[in-house]
This record gives structure tokens, sequence and C-alpha cells, in this order.
């Protein structure tokens, strides 16, 4: 469904160095498939997300979703952010809408729709709140929300649970793939944590930085519905030591491995 | 202040409701008896060490001579408030598109912002003699005045407002792809609120300020005006009075600025009101 052939994406910054964020960069991805991007910071994995969104455009190579080119915003995509970012004057509900407002596409069935998804999330019973008598966690729901409302076909989450502590994050990661199972979709999802990518994924691509380029691509092929209590396989364990390796060189991972 | 920045443990842990009373009794009550004390002191100064009217007069004489002309010295505040409003109001409408087409284009940016700098830059005291020959001796040179005064501050923090959305949300409104116009309605003008009502606050002070600079030069009414006219003449305690008033349109202007935004902008006050 998502396509990239050759991205290469070059940002000239202030300075007047040029900086080589992707270099390259193919990647297919079939339709429903759960893609997760990991590699350390720096590495281009935001502005893959960002080329895939059409919010900005390869310098070199083709980008393009069911055979046409990106080449601006889509609306079928839906987009999460690392932090929340609601609207502080507006409702939950209201926050909940907005894309539709802002595409034109509010009617008669948006409210419910919106309110199913409130639902989905657990957060019933909070559609008047204002975002401020929220937790951290329950506001990322809410974006989450906001993501789907216009029932997309592509969801690009950017570190969506990177501002949470550990326990709101596995519960979080769990909802995520139950709402994925429900309304399956296109998901490419950044995290720096190999567990959640790992566990959440069908195929988990590395990034190694400078400039920005695919490391591997690893299938996961774990059976579905999955949870944390995965992570004792050995399959999961193949696959982690495998990012690590990636990520670290083999040399830091035995020895981290041997530390813990 | 202090009191209320850093309140003691027992009592942040009161109930909300009962919080908020406590705070409007900081609010009102202690400002008030602060200035009954300060007054009460003043006269007793001024009766105890004999202190002459023409160099410090007593509230009461104070209020005395001011209260003798009273209908004049109502017309002289009515038009001065006049001023202050249409300076104010006029300084709104100038800034908000002035600030909404800065911070659209950093070219207009380029070539406004000197021209910004150089406004604030003149001296309003001189330039208030030459725009009554060039604007004639009527309403319209004190409004300018007021409006130069004004409407500076005003647009700085409306154009810091617009510019401080969280990028995420300017990213997320192009995904929606939304017009710049329904970005600007939607996420950047909600956002510029609280730097729009802290903007406010400043202008609605620097209008009276402008006004009176404006009445110094060239009225024929107003309390900058009376001032003037009641000093030439010796009548101190009426230029007293003159300026007591003019400090309680000021502080009464400034108070119904801060309501407004309570009660229309809820989610707002408690960003740019200290202490609240
Ligand atoms: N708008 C921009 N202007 C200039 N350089 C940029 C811009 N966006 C990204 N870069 C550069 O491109 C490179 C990749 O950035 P990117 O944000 O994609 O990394 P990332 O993998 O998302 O990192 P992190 O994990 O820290 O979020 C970095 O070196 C960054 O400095
Ligand atoms: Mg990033």
């Amino acid at each position: 469904m998502i396509s990239l052939n050759r991205v290469t994406r070059i940002f000239n910054s202030r300075d007047g160095d040029q900086v080589t964020a992707l270099q390259d960069v193919s990647l297919e991805i079939g339709r429903n498939e759960f893609i997760t991007l990991v590699g350390p910071s720096g590495c281009g994995k935001s502005t893959l997300l960002r080329i895939v969104a059409g919010l900005i455009l390869p310098t070199a190579g083709r980008a393009s979703i069911g055979g046409e080119e990106i080449t601006e915003p889509r609306a079928e995509t839906g987009i999460v952010f690392q932090a929340p970012t609601l609207l502080p004057w507006a409702s939950v509900l209201d926050n909940v809408l907005f894309p539709l407002r802002m595409m034109h596409r509010i009617d008669s069935t948006s409210t419910d729709k919106a309110m199913a998804l409130i639902k989905l999330v657990g957060l019933t019973g909070f559609e008047g709140k204002s975002p401020r008598e929220l937790s951290g966690g329950m506001q990322q729901r809410v974006a989450i929300c906001r993501a789907l409302v216009h029932d997309p076909d592509i969801l690009l989450m950017d570190e969506p649970f990177g501002a949470l502590d550990a326990l709101t994050r596995e519960e979080m990661t769990m909802e995520l793939l139950r709402i994925w199972s429900e309304r399956p979709k296109t998901v490419l999802f950044v995290t720096h944590s190999i567990t959640e990518a790992v566990v959440l994924a069908d195929r988990v691509v590395v990034m190694s930085p400078r400039p920005g380029r695919i490391a591997e691509i690893i299938d996961i092929g774990l059976p579905r519905p999955r949870s944390f209590e995965t992570e004792t396989t050995p399959e999961f364990h193949e696959a982690s030591h495998r990012i690590r390796q990636l990520i670290f060189g083999t040399r830091h991972v035995s020895s981290g491995r041997a530390a813990a | 202040m202090s009191v209320q920045a850093a309140p003691p443990l027992e009592e942040r842990q009161k109930p909300p409701r009962r919080r908020k009373k406590s705070a409007a009794l900081y609010e009102v009550v202690v400002p008030l008896i602060a200035t009954a004390g300060l007054f009460l002191l003043w006269e007793g100064a001024c009766r105890a060490f004999d202190i002459p009217g023409y160099l410090l007069p007593a509230p009461t004489d104070i209020w005395k001579d001011t209260m003798a002309i009273g209908p004049t010295v109502a017309g002289h505040t009515m038009a001065t408030f006049k001023t202050v409003m249409l300076g104010f109001v006029v300084s709104i409408l100038i800034s908000l598109p002035l600030a909404v087409v800065l911070t659209a284009s950093p070219a207009i940016a380029a070539a406004v912002y000197p021209f910004l700098v150089w406004t604030q830059s003149i001296p309003k005291v001189a330039l208030a003699p030459i725009l009554v020959v060039l604007l004639g001796t009527n309403e319209l040179p004190r409004i300018v005045i007021t409006v130069l005064v004004a409407f500076f501050p005003l647009v700085i923090s409306i154009a810091t407002g617009l510019l401080s959305v969280p990028p995420e949300l300017i990213e997320l409104s192009r995904a929606c792809r939304a017009s710049k116009l329904s970005e600007l309605l939607r996420i950047r003008l909600p956002y510029a609120i609280p730097f729009i009502f802290a903007g406010l606050k400043v202008a609605i002070s620097l209008a009276v300020v402008g006004a009176v600079v404006a009445e110094f030069v060239n009225a024929d009414a107003g309390l900058g005006f009376l001032i003037q006219t009641s000093t030439a003449f010796f009548k101190v305690p009426v230029a007293f009075g003159a300026l007591i008033i003019l400090s309680v349109m000021g502080v009464v202007l400034f108070q119904i600025v801060v309501a407004a935004e309570r009660v229309f902008f809820p989610w707002s006050s408690s960003n740019t009101t200290p202490g609240a």
C-alpha cells in the first residue's frame, strides 16, 4: 500500500550545512500491516513519517500510496504525535471531532462516531472534560481517537507513548493492538522501545543514523493476539537481540546482556 | 502577592470552593483595606505636620474642592474616558490584523517591523503638538496619540501568541488540508487568547497614559486638561482629585479586562493572571 523507492531527504540547516536525514530508503508496506520503526535518535524516523504523511517531500526518490505519488497531505491518513497536543480550550469530544471540523466533514453521524471511539479507548464519561483535567495517558488516548475519527486507512504514530510511564505505556500498547485488530489499518509506528517494537509489529524496520538508512527489516512471526507475556518466548528474545545488535553493535550487546 | 503565591499547606488542601472564596476575599478586601489605610495615613500626616495645601493637600481637602465643582469634573472625566476607550478600541482594530500579517509573512514582517519600532522611539509628547497642526484641534490627534502609546505592546503580544502554537498542531492542520484561514481562526487565534489578554491589560493602562499626554498638549476638556488648568491657578487639591480619578479609571478598566478574560475564556485566565 505504501511504497518508498530510494527516498532521500536532505535538510539545509541554518548554518548552511546539509543534513542527509534519509538516504536511499526503500520500503514496501502492505495493506493493514503493522510496521514499527526503531533506531537511534536522529536516524530520520520522524522524517520518514512526515514524508509518508505528505507534510514534507523527498529530495530524491519516490514515495507513493496505492501507486499514487505523495505530494501533499492526504485526508485518509491519521497522525499521532509524541505529545498529545490537544486544544486546551476544547472538550475531549471537540478535540476528537477537530479533524472533521477542519476538513468540513462534520455531519449528524460525527458525534456518534467520536463517542464510539471514546468508548473504544475507555474514556466514556470524560467527553465533556477539558484536557487539563486528564492524565497524560488519557490525553494520549484522546489524541489517538482524534487520529482515528475520520476513519483513516493509514495511521502514523511518532513515539506516541514516549511521554508515558512504563505501566501506562504497556497498557496503551495493548490497547492499540486491540484497536488495530478491531479496525485494521496500515500502521507505521515509531518507538525507542525495542520490546514495544517487537510486541506490536508484523515487521520491525531498524534504522541507522548519519545518513539515515534502513539497516535491516526483521519479520516478527509471533502469533497474535500478543501480550507482554510473549516477551519470555525464544522468538521474542531472538528478535530483540538482533535489533540490539543492529543498533548498538555486537560487542555492546553481549556485554550488556552479561550485565543484565 | 506572596500570600497567594505560596498558600500554607492546610489551605491548599481545602476544597476548591472555599479556596476560591478566600482568594476573592484576598483580591478585593485586602487591597481596599490597604488603600483606606494609606489615605488615613496621608490625612493624619497632613494634619500632624501641618503640610501646606499647595504641597500636599489632605484627602478631605481634595474631596471637598473636587466635589465643589463636581459636574465640571464629571464632564472632564467623561471626555478622558471617551478618548481612552476610542484609543483602546482603535488599538485593537489596528493590532489584530497587523499581528496576523506580521506573523503570516516574514517578508512583510521585515518591511513593517522597523516602522513599528520607529513609532515607539518617537517621544509622544513631542509628537503631540505636531499632530495638532496636522490634524486640527479636535478629538482626532488625541486618539492618534493614545493609539500610538497603546498599540505596540498589543501587536507584540498578539504576534507572540500567534507564533506560540505547538508545531504539531500546525502539522495536524496541514494534514487535515485546512486552509490558512481556518488554521488562523481555529488554532492560532484561540491559542493566542492568553497572550492577547496579556497585551490588552498593558494596552488599557497605556491608553489612559496616552490620553492624558494628549490632553496636556491639546484639549479643552479632559482630566489632563483639568490638571493643567488647576495647577496653573494653584488649585492643587483639584489637580490631585483629577489624578485620583485617573488612577481609579486605570484600575477599573484593567480589572474589567481581567474579568472579561475570566468570564469569556475561563481556560485562559489561569495562564496569565499571576497568583490566581
Ligand atoms: N526541519 C528540519 N530542518 C533541518 N534539519 C532537520 C529537520 N528535521 C530533521 N532534521 C535533521 O534530520 C535528521 C533526522 O531527524 P529526525 O527528526 O527524522 O530523527 P528521528 O529519528 O526522528 O530522531 P528522534 O528519535 O530523536 O526523534 C536529524 O539530524 C535532524 O537534525
Ligand atoms: Mg523523531
